[in-house]
């Protein structure tokens, strides 16, 4: 058969259902073999969304996202995606076509070295020179794009490649000798974690993204509630614990809460467990606060463990089959009096009224709205912070967003691929009006699969977080605003896609009752005062 | 800033010497010389790769370096046990000091590997110490040309790296 075939064959070997795609010329022969194929293919109006939407798919689904795009401009359209996945190692499988061999290095038409490109924000790429390798590479990038530390790979194929003929048979198994992640924690290493853990007194679990791709989560909290150790999260890792729990404390960080970062200064065990301790976690902790602090870092990837912070007990290996071990071994902590410290600071949320949509208000009234199992997806600015902030933590990966590399113009097409890892769910898209108008084609998207995504657009009219900042370093005089904004209910109603502008907290209740209940997708447009604060 | 000397194992195939590069210069590690060659199974190379840094950094180009996927082994070489070795090819001005030049070249143990009227070229093995002594010592005759291999090294003793555990955490 087709070495394009073979490529479909081997997509239905890993039980791909979903890819999304944007066609062109020197991928013609995958797009052929797909058309076959039981396989949905999703047609984006750009190749960003393909990357986006196999994220949120990814994440939503704990499968391997599969996206497509031609050789040249279609590659390099991925690339922000492919970072993006990368920075918040999300598993994508990521296939571009490719010129002819004899033809590349000969800048030809629509080439362009995308392995070279995105090299150092893919786990591992390929370019595919043998056709007969296809059945072994395809097995090879699912495996290495969903174990370990989960991330992008990329499989480039020249046309002449995908039009050979090769002899199919789909290996059973993996064996890369580069390439043995370590899974099971150190014996030794679990034994001093659990005496530091029975020794402190002011314990506290950091989770970050890792706990929620390890599908940790119950092994967390059965951790949680034997030790009775409070816990904090990280952005990537919102949904770790639900809000309701009594050990939970919320979200550290620069945008994090007061009650959340002064538990970390005031700890003397920290068990950070999947985190990365980014800048944007970690920023504001300085060394000193941490001398008496012992610290357990649990990591599939040993390369983060010592990397931003020092750590006495590095502990390699999968969360999920690294708590249970310690959870078994462990006793109850008396964190009683820690806990009530903790419960003595606040958390700090105010709510300013503007005489507009305060946005805070109205994420938490979606969220008190919304089912349990319901799907948040977070643009990148303010409104990630006031999501982020104000959606309560649920059992279960129901918060998306952009952690690592900060895209703006995510929220839109990876709700779309949650939408499609999960149709039975709610799915709100929060953005801002700059995020929106990033993503805008996927209306058509969205329009075409009548996909029932809630809208929520919080429109100040401005790059709130930039006008924080310029406000800030440069005293209210502003670079960039957005007045010119088009009228956002008309540009959806070109895609027949029905909306609400609301300009006043009261007519927030009506608005969200009215998109939760419609088959299909709807804008909820909020206007918002420009200077309405991120915290 | 200490020198370290890292023997690294990689899949012998395209890319690769790229993605090693790649990752030095993306993470601002400091590489003082790289050098690269097939190995006595013909599917592997091997680099060595001579880096300067703090235990921190070479922790950390420790770890990068593993996770790449086409690496398959890393192991950091001891000065006191292993075979440093580099090769020097120079061209030397002679004038009218041929046969001094040629007395220094037999003292050091190089070899002349080409003559012309008005250079000899000369190739030289060694440590770096050795080649930076002779180097210094042509100078004044007056260099043409220099062409460096980077260091290359090996383990003395009977171990060999592939029974040598892969570097790990704790």
């Amino acid at each position: 058969m087709k070495a394009a075939e073979a490529l479909i064959k081997c997509l239905l070997e890993e039980q791909v259902d979903t890819v999304f795609g944007y066609p062109g010329g020197f991928i013609l022969h995958v797009y052929e073999a797909l058309r076959k194929s039981p396989i949905r293919h999703v047609l984006v109006r750009q190749e960003q969304a393909a990357a986006h939407s196999a994220n949120g798919y990814a994440r939503v689904s704990g499968k391997v996202g599969v996206c497509i795009g031609t050789s040249g401009p279609g590659a390099t359209n991925l690339i922000t995606g492919i970072a993006n996945a990368y920075m918040d190692s999300i598993p994508l499988v990521v296939i571009t076509g490719q010129v002819k061999s004899s033809m590349i290095g000969r800048d030809v038409f629509q080439e362009v070295d995308i392995t070279g490109a995105t090299e150092s924000f893919t786990k591992h790429s390929y370019l595919v020179k043998d056709a007969q390798e296809i059945p072994r590479i395809i097995k090879e990038a699912f495996y290495i794009a969903s174990t370990g530390r989960p991330g992008p790979v990329l499989i480039d194929i020249p046309s002449d490649i995908q039009e050979a003929k090769i002899d199919f048979s789909y290996p059973v198994s993996v064996d890369i000798r580069g390439y043995k992640p370590t899974v099971k924690g150190h014996a030794g290493q679990i034994k001093r974690a659990v005496k530091a853990i029975g020794e402190s007194k002011r314990p506290l679990i950091v989770a970050g993204g890792g706990v929620l791709l390890a599908h940790a989560q119950s092994e967390l909290q059965a951790f949680v509630d034997k030790t009775g150790i409070p816990l904090v999260h990280t952005l990537m890792g919102k949904g770790t614990l639900p809000s309701k729990d009594k050990h939970y404390l919320g979200m550290i960080g620069t945008h994090g809460f007061a009650r959340a970062n002064r538990a970390l200064t005031r700890s003397d065990l920290i068990i950070f467990i999947g985190v990365r301790v980014a800048d944007r976690a970690w920023g504001g902790v300085s060394d000193k606060a941490l001398q008496n602090v012992r610290i357990i870092h649990i990591d599939i990837d040993p390369a983060e463990i010592g990397k931003n912070v020092g750590t006495q007990i590095p502990l390699v290996g999968d969360a999920k089959t690294i708590l249970p071990e310690i959870t078994a071994k462990v006793s109850r902590v008396d964190t009683a009096e820690w806990l009530n410290e903790l419960n003595g600071y606040r958390n700090e949320n105010p709510r300013p009224e503007t005489g507009l949509v305060n946005p805070k208000y109205a994420i938490q009234l979606l969220s008190d709205k919304l089912n349990e199992d319901a799907i948040m997806v977070a643009d990148v600015g303010q409104n990630q912070m006031w999501a982020a902030r104000n959606f309560e933590d649920r059992p279960g990966r129901s918060f998306l967003t952009s952690g690592g590399l900060g895209t703006m113009g995510y929220s839109l097409p990876a709700a779309v691929g949650a939408k499609f890892a999960a149709p039975k769910r709610q799915v709100v898209a929060v953005m801002g009006d700059g995020g929106f108008q990033m993503s805008l084609f996927e209306l058509g998207t969205i329009k075409t699969h009548q996909l029932g995504i809630v809208m929520v657009l919080f429109n100040n009219t401005r790059l709130g977080m930039v006008r924080e900042l310029q406000s800030r370093n440069y005293g209210n005089t502003y670079a960039v605003d957005l007045e010119q904004n088009p009228d956002f209910i008309k540009l959806c109603a070109a895609y027949d896609i029905p909306g609400i502008r609301v300009s006043d907290n009261s007519q927030l209740q009506e608005a969200f009752d009215k998109a939760l209940k419609h088959n299909g997708p709807f804008l909820v447009e909020c206007m918002v005062d420009p200077l309405e604060a991120t915290l | 800033m200490n020198r370290h000397v890292l023997s690294v194992l990689v899949e012998n195939q395209s890319g690769v010497l790229s993605r090693v590069s790649g990752l030095f210069s993306r993470r601002g590690y400091n590489i003082d010389s790289l050098s690269v060659g097939e190995t006595e199974d013909p599917k592997v190379s091997r680099m060595t790769i001579v880096v300067r840094g703090d235990d921190y950094i070479l922790e950390q180009i420790k770890k990068q370096l593993n996770k790449l996927i086409d690496v398959i082994k890393i192991i950091e070489l001891d000065p006191r046990q292993s075979v440093f070795r580099e090769l020097a090819l120079i061209k030397v001005k002679t004038g009218d000091n041929r046969a001094s030049i040629i007395e220094i070249v037999d003292i050091f143990r190089a070899k002349i590997v080409d003559v012309a009227n008005e250079t000899l070229t000369v190739e030289m093995t060694g440590d770096e110490a050795k080649i930076e002594a002779f180097l210094s010592l042509m100078e004044p005759y007056g260099i043409a040309e220099i062409v460096r291999t980077g260091l290359t090294a090996l383990e003395r003793g009977n171990r060999e790296i592939k029974n040598q555990r892969k570097y790990e955490e704790d």
